[in-house]
C-alpha cells in the first residue's frame, strides 16, 4: 500500500467526520452540556487562580473537548493566563466550509504529529487552494512554534492550544529569510508572483516518490497569490499580527530547517521514508502562505506534536505522563518508518501499514483524541476513524441516549471495544444519526392534515376509476399521461379502463382489468393532503384488501348502481369489506354511489341503494353521523370534485365526494408508543438503495440513522434514509405512510408482513393467543389464516373458550361447541410458526377465501 | 406392500412378513409396529471387537436382528422409518439386551410379531391392527397413482405429494417478491423469478426428466394440480407453457395432466378446496381422501346447521356412543389414526374398544382418517375423534378438561 492511497483513505474519513451530527440540538446532549458547564465554571472559580469564564466560552471549550470538563478546564486555564487570546476565533472556524473545516480537523487528529496532518493537508490541496493555504497557514505555524521551542506552552498546560501561532515575536533566532535565501522563486517581487511561474532550482523531489501531487494542481505561485488575495480579504477579522512578506516566508524556512534536521535525524531509515518526509515537507512550502488567517485551525485539536528535534522528546513523554487520562501507556503501538523517521525516535522502523484491521488495538482513550500527547504513528486508524466506527457500531444504542458520546469514555469501555473488536473485518454501512427529537421535530413542522383513505367495495364497482378520476381532477396526475393511458387502453380494447390504470399500474391487472393489489396515490385539497388506498375488490384479493385498510383513517365504499350490479355487489365483497374495515377501527365511511349515469341519476335508485346500504352499515356498527352517500359518476366525473351538469341529477345538493372527504377529522396517532412499523413490500429502491420497505408507521417514531430490528427474524438494520410520501425526510412518525431504505441487512430477512420495531422495545413473537373475535360464519376448532395487515400466516382456532355476551363481554357459555355467525367468542389460536403479534392489535380469520372473524388480540 | 407370511392366531397374537414396496409403505409400517411388538429385520451393525492384545477392530456385518420395539421415528418427508428397540435374539456378533435401531428399507422383508401378554403387556392383532394390515397391504397393486398439488400465491407455493394414505409437503418455494410501485416493472420480474424457482422445484420433487428422450416412458407422469388464489396458478401455467414451447420441450408431456385450480390461499390450509374441486374430482375419482374429505365436509355441515346430530371431543363422542347415537341408519364414528398411534397401551385400548363397540355392537360406520390428510388435520382440530349421529343429543356442559 502507497503512502498516497493512506493519505487519501485518512482524508476522506476525515471529511467524514466532519458531517456528524455535533451541531445537533439534542435535548439530552443539551442537558449534558449545561451540566458540564456549571461543572466547568465551578472548577474555575475554585481552582488556583480563581478565573471566571463566559459561559458561551466554556461551552466552546466542552464542545471541542467534547464535554471532557477537566479538560476543558485546563484548557480555559491555559488560554486565559498564558496565552489570552479572544475565543472569538472560534466562532470563525465553526462557520467554516466543510472542506476547510476538514482540513482543520487533520491537525486534530493527527495532532500528534503534525507533520503528518501536514501531508494529509496537502492531498487536500486539490479540492480546494484556499482552505489548504489557511490549513497549512496553522500547521506551518505550529511546527514553527514548536521548532522555535514554544515549550512554556507545551509544559505548562499540555493541551493549552497554540493558538493561531504567536510566528513573529519569537522569530528572532530564527530567521525564515536566512532559511529561504537560496530560494529565487521567493525574490519575486510580490505583484509579480501571481503570473510567473519559475521552476524551483532544487531538485524535484517529487521524482522520488510524488507521484500523487503530480497530477493538476495550481501552481505554487498561484496558490501564493491566492493566499495573499485570501489573507487581505481577510485582514478585517483577523488579530493577529500583520503579515508581511518577509513573514509569509518565515514558514517556509521553518520547513528547510526542519527538512534539515530530518535528513539529520533519520539516517537510520530507509531512504524512501525519509524521502517521504521531505517530499511532504516540500510540498507544505509550496503555497508559501501567510503566517496568520482568520481562519486558522481550532487551536484546542491541535495540540503540540512531539517535537521534531529528538532533544525534546523526553520532555513529551513527561507530559505522557502527568496526563492525567493517560491510564495505560503502553497502549501506544510503535511509531511507523515515517513516523520514526522524523521524530528520529529510537525505535526505528517498524510497520508502516497502516490498517484499519488495528483497530481493536485503539484504547478508548485514544478514540476521543485525549491523549494527543503520543505521537502518532500510522499503524492504527486516525481516531477519527476510530469515532466513526465506533459510532456506527454504537447507533442504536446512541440514538437513544445521544449524550453518551460524551460520556462514552466513563461508561461502556469494555462495551464499545468488544465493538470493534467486531467491526474489523466486514464492511458496514454507516449512517450518521442527526439525533433528533422527532416528536419536536413533528410538532413544529407545519404540515397539512394529512388522512389515508381505503377504498373498497365489490369487484367492478369501479373503485379504481373513481379514484383514477379523483387524481385527475386534483391534478395529482397529467392530462398527458391520461391521454397514453387511454390511447393505450383503447388498443387493447378497454377504453373505459384508462382512468383505472392510473392505479392498476401491474401488467397482470391490466391486461386483466382488476385490480390485484392496493396501489396508493395521493393528492392533496387546499387544506388536507390525501393518500389514497386503492383495494382490490376481487374476493381472491381480499388478504390484499386487509392489507390497505390496515392503513386507513377511514373508507370510500364504491357501490355500483347499475341494474343488478348493486345487488350481486351487496352478496359478495361489498359487505364483506364493509364488516372489515369496521372490524379493523376504520369509523367513518363515504359511500360513493357509482355509475348513477348509468340508471340515468335516478334518485329512486339511489334512496334505495342509500336505505339499503346505511342499514346494513349501521348493524354493521357504524354510527349514523359518519356514514354519509353520494351519487356519482366514476367515468364522466360527475359530483366528484364537480357538481353534475346532468339536469337529471340536480335533485342531488349534498357534498360533493371530495368535499364529503374533507370533512375528515384530523387522527390521531400514537407517536410515544414504541415504533411498531408492519413491511407492506420488499423491493429495491434504486442502485442508491438496494434494500427498501415500505409500509405505514403503526406506532412511534423513527428517524435516519435509527437501527431497527426486524421480526421475527431478529435482524438489525440502519435505517439509510427515509422517504415520507415520496419526499425524502430525516423523520417520520406514526401514521405516515414511509419508504424506508436500509442498509447492513440481507434481503432474506424482511417479508412483507415482518413488523419493524427498536431492539429496546421488540416486538413478541407469539405461537398462540387469545382474541376476542366477532364471529361472520360458524366458528368451531379448525383451520384459519389469520391477517394482520400485510401479515398473512395459517393457523388453527384450538379451543373456544366462551362465547361473550355482546354488550358487556362476560361470558355466555363455557366451551361452546362451535360459535354460530353474529356471536361474540373468545378463541385460542394457534399457529405452527412465531408471528408477531402484541395486545392490542387487530386481526382477522380467513378460512376458505372468506372472513370469517376478526377481533381483537387479548 | 405385499404379505408374505401370515400367522395371526385366533387370540390374536402372531406374526405377519411383509414386503414394502413403496414410500409410502413405510407410513403404514409406522401405523402397525407399536411398541412392545417384536420386529425382525435385516440390519447392518457395526461390531467392535478386542484382540487379547488390546488392539480393536471394528467391522460392519450384515446381520438379522430380532428387537423389541421401544421406539419408532418416522420421517414422512423422505418416508423413512427408524425402530428403535433392545435386541432378543443372540447372534456371534450381539448380546441380548444391546439396543439397536433397524431401518426399514424398501424391498426388503421384515417380520412383526405382536403378542398377547396377560396383563395388558400387548394387546396383539386388534380389529385396528388388521383393518390397517388389510389397508396396507395392496391387493394386486391397484393402487392409484398419487397426485402433485402446487398451492401457491404470490411469492409462495407449497408442493406437496397427495398419497392414498398421507399429504406429504415436499417443500416450500418461499420468495419475497416485490409489490407493485409506481412506474415499477420488479413485480414482473419477481414472478418471473418466482416461477422459475417453483418450476424447478417442483421438476426435482417429482423426478421428472426433462430431456426429450426420456419420453419413452411418459405413462407415469402423475396428474399435477395448479392451485391458488387470482391468477398466480394460471401465469404459472402459462409460463410452464411458454418454457415448454421455448427452452425446454421436455415439459410437453408434463403439460396435459396439470389442472388449474382455484384455492383461497397458497397454504395447505387450502388444500381441502383443491381436492373438493370438480376438476380434482374427476381426475381423482373415488380415492380414499376424496371419501374422506367429503366425509369431514358433511360432519362440519351438521355442525354448523346445529342440528345436534354431530359432535366432537373425546368425553362427548363417548358419551353419545354411551347414548347409543353412533349405530345404524347413519352413525358414523370418524377418529384419526393418530389416536392409535398412541404410545400409552391403555389409551389405545381404550378407542379400540370404543371402535369395536361401535363397529360390532351398534352397527354404526367406522371411519379412520389418516392424520397426515388435509382430512384428518382437520379432525385433529377437533380432538381427533367426531361423529355424526343418528339422533340429535342435547350435550349437557361438559367442565371437565377436554383431552388434547
Amino acid at each position: 500500500m502507497s503512502r498516497s492511497r493512506v493519505k487519501n483513505v485518512d482524508f476522506e474519513d476525515d471529511d467524514y467526520y466532519d458531517d456528524d451530527g455535533y451541531e445537533s440540538a439534542d435535548p439530552e446532549e443539551q442537558e449534558h452540556l449545561q451540566r458540564c458547564t456549571n461543572e466547568v465554571l465551578s472548577q474555575l472559580r475554585t481552582g488556583q487562580p480563581s478565573l471566571t469564564v463566559s459561559k458561551e466560552e466554556v461551552q466552546e471549550a466542552l464542545w471541542h473537548y467534547y464535554n471532557d470538563v477537566e479538560k476543558s478546564v485546563n484548557y480555559l486555564r491555559g488560554s486565559h493566563t498564558l496565552v489570552g487570546r479572544k475565543k472569538k476565533k472560534f466562532k470563525n472556524n465553526r462557520l467554516r466550509s466543510k472542506v476547510c473545516s476538514a482540513i482543520i480537523n487533520i491537525p486534530r487528529c493527527v495532532g500528534r504529529f503534525s507533520l503528518a496532518g501536514l501531508e494529509n493537508a496537502i492531498a487536500l490541496e486539490r479540492l480546494l487552494a484556499l482552505d489548504v493555504i489557511m490549513a497549512l497557514n496553522s500547521n506551518l505555524g505550529f511546527i514553527k512554534g514548536v521548532c522555535l521551542g514554544v515549550w512554556e506552552n507545551v509544559l505548562t498546560g499540555f493541551l493549552v492550544p497554540v493558538y493561531p501561532v504567536p510566528l513573529s515575536p519569537p522569530s528572532a533566532h530564527f530567521s525564515a529569510a536566512d532559511f529561504f535565501r537560496d530560494s529565487p522563486w521567493l525574490n519575486v517581487p510580490s505583484h509579480r508572483k501571481a503570473d510567473i511561474l519559475v521552476e524551483p532550482l532544487y531538485p524535484r523531489l517529487g521524482l522520488l516518490g510524488g507521484a500523487p501531487e503530480a497530477s493538476g494542481k495550481m501552481s505554487k505561485l498561484a496558490a501564493l497569490a491566492a493566499a495573499r488575495k485570501q489573507k487581505e480579504s481577510g485582514q478585517a477579522t483577523s488579530n493577529t499580527p500583520p503579515a508581511s512578506t518577509s513573514e509569509s516566508q518565515q514558514p517556509e524556512k521553518a520547513k528547510i530547517s526542519l527538512k534539515d534536521r530530518l535528513a539529520a535525524s533519520s539516517k537510520a531509515a530507509k531512504p524512501s521514508e525519509g524521502l517521504a518526509g521531505l517530499q511532504s515537507i516540500r510540498r507544505s512550502a509550496k503555497p508559501s502562505p501567510p503566517a496568520q488567517k482568520p481562519s486558522s485551525p481550532e487551536p484546542t485539536k491541535v495540540v503540540p506534536t512531539p517535537a521534531p528535534v529528538p532533544k525534546d522528546q523526553p520532555e513529551e513523554l513527561v507530559d505522557d505522563k502527568e496526563e492525567p487520562q493517560q491510564q495505560i501507556p503502553e497502549i501506544r503501538a510503535q511509531p511507523s518508518m515515517f513516523a520514526s523517521a522524523i521524530i528520529g525516535s529510537q525505535t526505528g522502523p517498524k510497520m508502516a501499514e497502516p490498517s484499519r484491521l488495528h483497530s481493536n488495538h485503539v484504547d478508548l482513550l485514544q478514540i476521543y483524541g485525549v491523549d494527543h500527547a503520543e505521537p502518532f504513528d500510522f499503524s492504527e486508524p486516525s481516531p477519527d476513524d476510530v469515532v466513526l466506527k465506533a459510532q456506527s457500531t454504537a447507533k442504536g444504542f446512541k440514538s437513544k441516549t445521544p449524550a453518551s458520546k460524551a460520556g462514552g469514555d466513563k461508561k461502556g469501555q469494555a462495551g464499545l471495544a468488544g465493538d470493534m473488536n467486531n467491526l474489523s473485518v466486514e464492511e458496514k454501512v454507516t449512517v450518521k444519526s442527526k439525533n433528533l427529537d422527532v416528536l419536536a421535530e413533528y410538532n413544529k413542522s407545519k404540515r397539512k392534515r394529512s388522512a389515508n383513505f381505503v377504498v373498497i367495495g365489490h369487484v367492478d364497482a369501479g373503485k379504481s376509476t373513481l379514484m383514477g378520476r379523483l387524481l385527475a381532477d386534483q391534478g395529482a396526475i397529467d392530462q398527458r399521461t391520461l391521454d397514453k393511458y387511454r390511447k393505450e387502453a383503447e388498443k387493447i380494447g378497454k377504453g373505459s379502463f384508462a382512468l383505472a390504470w392510473v392505479l392498476d399500474q401491474g401488467s397482470e391487472e391490466r391486461a386483466r382489468g382488476v385490480t390485484i393489489d392496493i396501489a396508493t396515490n395521493k393528492f392533496e385539497t387546499e387544506n388536507t393532503a390525501f393518500t389514497i388506498v386503492d383495494a382490490p375488490g376481487h374476493r381472491d384479493f381480499v388478504p390484499n384488501m386487509i392489507a390497505g385498510a390496515s392503513q386507513a383513517d377511514f373508507a370510500v365504499l364504491v357501490i355500483d348502481s347499475s341494474v343488478g350490479k348493486f345487488e350481486s355487489g351487496l352478496k359478495g365483497q361489498t359487505k364483506e369489506h364493509a364488516l372489515l374495515v369496521r372490524s379493523m377501527g376504520v369509523q367513518k365511511i363515504v359511500v360513493a354511489v357509482n355509475k348513477m349515469d348509468t340508471v340515468q341519476w335516478d334518485k329512486g335508485r339511489f334512496d334505495e341503494i342509500e336505505q339499503q346500504i346505511s342499514s346494513f352499515l349501521t348493524t354493521a356498527g357504524f354510527q349514523g353521523k359518519y356514514i354519509s352517500f353520494v351519487p356519482c359518476s366514476g367515468v364522466l366525473g360527475d359530483n366528484i370534485s364537480r357538481r353534475s351538469e346532468d339536469s337529471n341529477a340536480s335533485w342531488y345538493t349534498g357534498r360533493t365526494l371530495i368535499e364529503e372527504l374533507e370533512t375528515s377529522e384530523p387522527y390521531t396517532h400514537a407517536l410515544e408508543k414504541p415504533l411498531r412499523m408492519t413491511i407492506g413490500d420488499v423491493f429495491r429502491g434504486g442502485v442508491q438503495n438496494p434494500i427498501s420497505i415500505s409500509g405505514r408507521l403503526d406506532s412511534g417514531s423513527l428517524q435516519v440513522g435509527d437501527q431497527i430490528l426486524t421480526m421475527p427474524s431478529g435482524e438489525k438494520a440502519v435505517i439509510r434514509s427515509v422517504e415520507v410520501d415520496d419526499d425524502s425526510s430525516d423523520w417520520a412518525v406514526a401514521g405516515q405512510n414511509v419508504v424506508l431504505n436500509l442498509a447492513n441487512i440481507d434481503p432474506i430477512h424482511l417479508r412483507s408482513g415482518d413488523v419493524v420495531c427498536r431492539s429496546s422495545s421488540p416486538i413478541p413473537t407469539i405461537t398462540t393467543f387469545t382474541a376476542k373475535v366477532l364471529a361472520f360464519e360458524h366458528l368451531m376448532p379448525m383451520l384459519v389464516d389469520i391477517h394482520r395487515g400485510r401479515l398473512h400466516v395459517p393457523g388453527r382456532i384450538s379451543k373456544l373458550v366462551a362465547s361473550l355476551d355482546k354488550g358487556s363481554g362476560a361470558p355466555i357459555k363455557k366451551r361452546p361447541k362451535i360459535v354460530a355467525p353474529g356471536t361474540v367468542a373468545r378463541v385460542v389460536i394457534e399457529m405452527d410458526t412465531a408471528v408477531p403479534l402484541e395486545a392490542p392489535t387487530r386481526i382477522v380469520l380467513r378460512t376458505g377465501g372468506s372472513t370469517v372473524a376478526a377481533g381483537l388480540l387479548e | 406392500m405385499r404379505l408374505i407370511k401370515n400367522k395371526i392366531e385366533h387370540n390374536g397374537s402372531g406374526a405377519v412378513t411383509l414386503f414394502p414396496e413403496e414410500p409410502e409403505d413405510m407410513w403404514h409400517a409406522y401405523n402397525l409396529i407399536r411398541p412392545a411388538d417384536l420386529l425382525r429385520a435385516s440390519a447392518i451393525r457395526r461390531v467392535t471387537t478386542v484382540q487379547d492384545t488390546g488392539s480393536t477392530t471394528s467391522t460392519r456385518v450384515h446381520l438379522n436382528l430380532e428387537i423389541r420395539v421401544k421406539n419408532l421415528d418416522f420421517d414422512p418427508q423422505s418416508s423413512a422409518l427408524h425402530v428403535s428397540g433392545q435386541i432378543i435374539n443372540e447372534t456371534p456378533h450381539t448380546k441380548i439386551g444391546q439396543f439397536h435401531t433397524l431401518d426399514l428399507e424398501l424391498n426388503r422383508n421384515f417380520t412383526l410379531e405382536k403378542e398377547v401378554g396377560a396383563n395388558g403387556e400387548g394387546v396383539g392383532w386388534d380389529s385396528i391392527a388388521v383393518e390397517m394390515l388389510k389397508d396396507a397391504v395392496d391387493e394386486g397393486g391397484k393402487r392409484r397413482a398419487e397426485a402433485v398439488a402446487v398451492v401457491m400465491q404470490e411469492g409462495l407455493a407449497h408442493i406437496c405429494f397427495i398419497g392414498q394414505f398421507q399429504t406429504i409437503l415436499k417443500q416450500k418455494v418461499e420468495m419475497s417478491v416485490p409489490r407493485k410501485r409506481q412506474g415499477g416493472g420488479d413485480h414482473d420480474k419477481g414472478m418471473g423469478k418466482f416461477f422459475r424457482v417453483t418450476l424447478e422445484t417442483l421438476l426435482r420433487q417429482m423426478e421428472f426428466n426433462t430431456s426429450i428422450t426420456s419420453s419413452s416412458n411418459n405413462e407415469s407422469v402423475r396428474p399435477v394440480l395448479l392451485a391458488s388464489p387470482g391468477f398466480v396458478a394460471s401465469g404459472f401455467h402459462k409460463y410452464i407453457q411458454s418454457e415448454a414451447s421455448t427452452t425446454t420441450p421436455g415439459l410437453k408431456r408434463l403439460l396435459p395432466s396439470m389442472v388449474v385450480i382455484h384455492s383461497a390461499s397458497g397454504y395447505m390450509n387450502s388444500l381441502s378446496e383443491v381436492l373438493q374441486s370438480p376438476a380434482v374430482k374427476t381426475l381423482l375419482a373415488d380415492t380414499k381422501y376424496a371419501r374422506e374429505t367429503r366425509l369431514m365436509d358433511d360432519f362440519l355441515d351438521q355442525l354448523r346447521k346445529e342440528t345436534n346430530k354431530a359432535t366432537y371431543g373425546p368425553r362427548e363422542v363417548e358419551s353419545a356412543v354411551d347414548q347409543g347415537a353412533v349405530g345404524r341408519g347413519g352413525g358414523v364414528l370418524i377418529m384419526s389414526n393418530r389416536l392409535f398411534r398412541s404410545q400409552d397401551i391403555a389409551e389405545r385400548k381404550r378407542w379400540v374398544t370404543l371402535v369395536d363397540r361401535v363397529r360390532d355392537v351398534e352397527g354404526g360406520e367406522v371411519r379412520i382418517l389418516s392424520s397426515d390428510h388435509e382430512s384428518g388435520k382437520r379432525l385433529e382440530g377437533l380432538g381427533g375423534i367426531a361423529a355424526l349421529l343418528t339422533f340429535p343429543i342435547i350435550e349437557e356442559d361438559l367442565d371437565s378438561e377436554e383431552e388434547s
